[in-house]
């Protein structure tokens, strides 16, 4: 007597599906040519991985970011104002400059992290201004706590330590950055929060006040 | 004849003269030749003075100049940037002026921890400076040159 034919007629209609499905899977295939499955295998590999990607390149838009009202009325009309968006030489960042990794394990990994996002947009979590700025401080610091983490990585991959002429920059500037960033002491983020968003009640954080 | 036609002539030429003189008159500093009712074409912007130096004080009273841009710096309700350097306790690290300890005094005389609430607002009289020639002459001198000039020898 097998577990199969003792447990209920559900369970062991499962079953059997799941051993017949591995037993053709370890079959040689007797209707379709090695070429057919080889050439068929590649052509789907190649529009799955296509369209995985289009799909992924699609939702690491600004279009896509500020398709939802919550995105497009908060922190994309304040990030209007700033000079991550307006500027002399009209280069300018987007949302996925800053808020996505540019390497694909680390994208992937915050891309998994950011369905979390979508969950909150069902909900509507921030689906309000009032709403948006009783949050503002959480979503801020998931921000900044990422940003220490990887040493501004988002921010250097504009902002580069060795390509920085400091000569160029204001004397307050110059020191600043010789002191506390050439030397490792200090990352982007610790001295420039705020610089493309609002920021939120800044009473506890470390260097305001 | 001759001589009315003479003195009408003379006495338009001086209203006319008077009344470009008038017209040059009406132009001051900021707002050019362009007459009361019009609205003249904007003044190029300028550059923030962007340095680490400070400016001498016209007055004692007077509050410090910022010499340096403050553009996109966050004063209010949630935080105030210019803290995070002139704060008492972030002065170690920025090397940056501390807020003078008079602004931890609140309006009864009493000295706070920190900057007091009537103070935290910089910007209403601390001002960057832009880089301009002074469209209006000022011939403001200070109290040290005023008082040099009743010295005997000193420069009227």
């Amino acid at each position: 007597m097998t577990a199969s034919e003792s447990a209920p007629a559900a369970r062991g209609g499962v079953l059997s599906f799941a051993r017949d499905l591995w037993d053709t899977l370890r079959r040689p295939s007797s209707v379709f040519a090695l070429g057919v499955l080889v050439l068929g295998g590649f052509v789907a590999g190649v529009v799955f991985w296509g369209a995985f990607n289009t799909a992924l390149e699609v939702t690491n838009t600004e279009k896509f970011c500020t398709s939802c009202h919550e995105m497009r009325e908060n922190v994309f009309e304040e990030l209007k104002t700033t000079i991550h968006f307006s500027n002399r030489s009209g280069v300018r960042a987007t949302c996925p400059d800053c808020h996505v990794p540019h390497n694909w394990t680390d994208k992937i990994a915050r891309k998994m992290q950011a369905s979390k996002e979508v969950w909150g947009k069902i909900f509507g979590t921030i689906d309000t201004r009032e709403k948006f700025l009783e949050h503002r401080l959480e979503l801020a610091l998931h921000e900044w706590a990422r940003m220490k983490a990887n040493d501004s990585l988002e921010c250097r991959n504009c902002h580069s330590a060795e390509s920085m002429d400091i000569t160029k920059q204001s004397p307050r500037a110059a020191d600043t950055h010789q002191r506390l960033l050439f030397t490792g002491q200090k990352t982007c983020i610790d001295c420039h929060k705020g610089i493309a968003h609002k920021l939120p009640d800044m009473r506890n954080v470390p260097g305001w006040q | 004849m001759k001589r009315r036609i003479a003195i009408l002539a003379l006495s338009a030429l001086v209203a006319l003269g008077g009344g470009s003189a008038l017209l040059a008159q009406t132009q001051s500093g900021l707002r050019g030749t362009t007459p009361l009712d019009q609205e003249g074409p904007a003044a190029r912007m300028t550059p923030t003075r962007n340095t680490t130096e400070r400016e001498v004080r016209n007055y004692p009273e007077q509050p410090p100049l910022i010499p340096h841009s403050i553009d996109g710096y966050q004063v209010d309700l949630n935080g105030n940037k210019c803290l995070s350097c002139h704060a008492r306790a972030r002065t170690g690290e920025s090397q940056a002026p501390m807020i003078s300890i008079t602004h931890f005094m609140d309006r009864d005389g009493q000295f706070l921890a920190s900057v007091s609430p009537r103070r935290f607002f910089c910007t209403q009289c601390h001002v960057p400076q832009h880089e301009v020639k002074a469209p209006v002459e000022n011939d403001f001198v200070d109290v040290d040159t005023l008082l040099s000039r009743t010295q005997p020898g000193g420069r009227r």
